[in-house]
């Protein structure tokens, strides 16, 4: 198992440098422009100064050179030691956001947090709802709980979050009254600080609604994976032998079917991680979570290039971890692969 | 009866036996009818004997073997496990009988969990229904892998480790964890090649003689029936037409199906093989939704006649411990006594 950790590890160092050129080219031929965003009345002259300034002005196999240099090492290194105090920091200046002159790094690690509150714990959310779910409706298919968790899985499938997020906001923050149980704020509140109950409660209150929109998307998902694989292996012979043995229901359906089921699930789980880190585009902008996603989208309009490249980057190696990560759990749960 | 002797003692009586599977169609999924897979099935098993259940695919026997086990909720009838009646007894209810009657499945491969060891497989009957300690079932779990031949240090190995012949001996282990007195055999051979067969075969074998068991042994292989069994039972579409003693039967098949069958064995001698006057069959065996009107092959039976047609012939004993299901025997004066005698009441005949 460690040698195929390693090979794979190895062979995601190619990958990742592929994928990096990939993303960096495609941004460069992207249309847009870093002085778009400026007065119109400054002259061409001076935005040509400035492009320049921004490093626009050397040829592309040198620029991508310093962005990969900067990014998978200079940065580590400088977070390494700022952390650790083991050597001086590199002397390269910070890779910058062209729209906030702020190192992107720092930007990315100070809105992670909040992505990760949101999205991570819609995602956990999602998952913890959407496992009995799928197990009952596979257990009693056809039922009408299976039929109301096909239904509420066809919403969550087929409703796209900038619609059900304003449904949201038009229901609890709108249409309740202010003063209800039921009430929530429509804005998250990033500068919020929990230092007590009462600041506790109102972290979590202004979590339901984003959290709400998110966990419906991950349960119609993962609901539906769970009872297929459910459905697959209550039909399986080896079900029928346990039952010939004499077990209790329970024991039958949570150690025999339940186990053998949660091998492709944990394997789709362990995929959808990286997309947490990736945070939430529209569900970010509709609640005002300054989170990674939302990042994004305002790096995007602001042809904000080190800051899109770099997050693009970050998703692309997550994504191979989690791939990897997905595998090793597959290799674990199930003795018939053998990673030798 | 009550003088027969102890080993003739009947362990298993079944009456009547109906399992029909429902089909639903159309936009509201109403039901629509039944795919009558095991039709009125009665017979008794005797203790200590081998039951062979023939007849050609999807003609019941499996469902059959799982109905008497009660791993189907039934339709109808009775099935009387060592003097209990099991017929309607709640799956909750029955857990607790389970360690008497086993079942052997004919697919090793995917019969086994193939993310539980084979130690595991074996102790979790042990782990359900004993009390022992951990050691104890430890070592009965290996004793176990000794009766089935398997080599004690697989003990810790998966399933997809093992050959399908081990495999099958993996489920023979399992299904003698508890001591069962009544095995159904499930087809046990028919995914395994032919030299690894006649290894389970004699496996089972000498397990019965060793533990006492009582098989109930479904099998297409007429061959490996008239090997292993005492009696044999022959089905078509869901019904019993034949059944009698291994000799009686391979010697002098009654039933028209049971003859067709019969002549349908390969003939290894090359002489013999080329004057064997086969019973070809025409047609394709009815729905088993949709049976016939009357005798189920009066659809292909070369000696149909026109009562066969209409009425259902009775399945009664013709000769003592010999049973048919044909109107070509009804009219025979010489069995009139025995179609009136109730067939509970007369001697089991061993065949040999």
């Amino acid at each position: 198992m460690l040698t195929y950790v390693i090979r794979r590890l190895l062979m995601a160092i190619p990958t990742l440098i592929f994928i990096s050129l990939i993303i960096f080219l495609l941004l460069d031929l992207a249309p847009g422009d870093p002085t778009s965003q400026l007065p119109l009345t400054i002259p061409d002259e001076v935005r040509q100064q400035i492009r320049e300034s921004l490093g626009l002005g050397q040829p592309v196999h040198i620029r991508y050179w310093k962005w990969l240099t900067q990014m998978v090492y200079y940065e580590p290194a400088y977070y390494l030691s700022q952390a650790t105090g083991w050597f001086d920091p590199p002397e390269v200046a910070r890779m910058l956001s062209w729209q906030t002159r702020a190192p992107v790094m720092d930007i990315i690690l100070e809105r992670l947090p909040q992505t990760l509150r949101v999205v991570g714990l819609a995602y956990v959310v999602g998952v913890l709802i959407a496992l009995p779910i799928g197990i009952i409706s596979a257990y009693r298919q056809y039922s009408v709980f299976d039929q109301a968790g096909t239904f509420v899985s066809m919403i969550g499938y087929s409703i796209p979050p900038f619609f059900s997020g304003v449904l949201m906001i038009v229901i609890f923050s709108v249409g309740m009254p202010r003063d209800s149980f039921w009430w929530f704020p429509s804005v998250y509140d990033t500068t919020l600080k929990v230092v007590d109950w009462e600041t506790f409660w109102k972290q979590v209150r202004q979590m339901v609604l984003p959290v709400m929109v998110l966990a419906l998307q991950t349960t119609a998902q993962i609901s539906r994976f769970m009872r297929a694989s459910m459905l697959d292996n209550l039909g399986q012979d080896y079900v029928r032998t346990a039952r010939a043995k004499g077990l209790t229901e329970s024991v039958v359906v949570m150690k025999h079917v339940l186990r053998n089921s949660m091998i492709p699930v944990v394997t789709v789980i362990a995929l959808g991680v990286p997309a947490i880190f990736g945070g939430a585009i529209i569900t970010e902008q509709i609640f005002k979570v300054n989170g990674i996603g939302q990042f994004l989208i305002i790096s995007i309009q602001a042809s904000d290039v080190p800051s899109v490249q770099t997050l693009t980057f970050i998703f692309a190696v997550l994504i191979v971890l989690f791939n990897l990560i997905a595998d090793v759990l597959y290799g674990i749960l199930d003795p018939r692969i053998r990673y030798d | 009866m009550f003088d027969a002797p102890a080993t003739s003692r009947k362990l298993v009586e079944i009456r009547d036996l109906k399992m029909h599977f429902p089909i639903y169609k159309g936009v509201f999924r109403t039901r629509a009818g039944a795919v009558k897979a095991v039709d009125g099935v009665s017979f008794d098993i005797y203790e200590g004997e081998t039951l062979g259940l023939v007849g050609e695919s999807g003609c019941g026997k499996s469902t059959c073997g799982r109905a008497i086990l009660r791993l189907y909720d039934i339709t109808e009838g009775s099935i009387l496990m060592d003097g209990v009646e099991i017929g309607p007894t709640p799956q909750a209810r029955l857990r607790g009988m389970r360690p008497k009657m086993q079942m052997v499945f004919q697919d090793p491969q995917a019969s086994l969990n193939p993310r539980m060891t084979v130690q595991a497989i074996i102790q979790e009957p042990l782990d359900e229904h004993t009390t022992l300690s951990a050691a104890e079932k430890r070592e009965k779990v290996l004793e176990l892998m000794d009766a089935v031949g398997l080599n004690r240090r697989f003990a810790g190995r998966y399933p997809h480790a093992f050959s399908g012949g081990q495999r099958q001996r993996i489920g023979i282990a399992r299904a003698l964890a508890l001591n069962p007195r009544f095995i159904v055999c499930d087809e046990p051979i028919a995914a395994l090649d032919v030299s690894i067969q006649a290894q389970v075969v004699n496996l089972l074998e000498d397990l019965q003689r060793d533990f006492g068991l009582t098989y109930l042994f479904i099998s297409h292989d007429l061959s490996m029936v008239r090997h292993i069994a005492t009696r044999v039972a022959v089905m078509y579409l869901g019904k019993v037409v034949e059944l009698a003693g291994r000799e009686p039967l391979y010697a002098e098949p009654l039933h028209p199906y049971t003859q067709a069958l019969l002549s349908a064995v390969p003939e290894a001698d090359p002489a013999m093989h080329d004057d064997a006057r086969r019973i070809i069959l025409r047609g394709d065996v009815p729905s088993p939704a949709n049976p016939p009107q009357g005798c189920n092959f009066c659809t292909r039976c070369p000696r149909v006649m026109e009562i066969c047609r209409q009425i259902d012939p009775e399945y009664r004993e013709l000769r003592p411990g010999r049973f048919v299901a044909c109107h070509l025997y009804n009219d025979d004066p010489t069995t009139a006594g025995a179609t009136a005698a109730p067939s509970e009441a007369t001697e089991p005949q061993q065949g040999e």
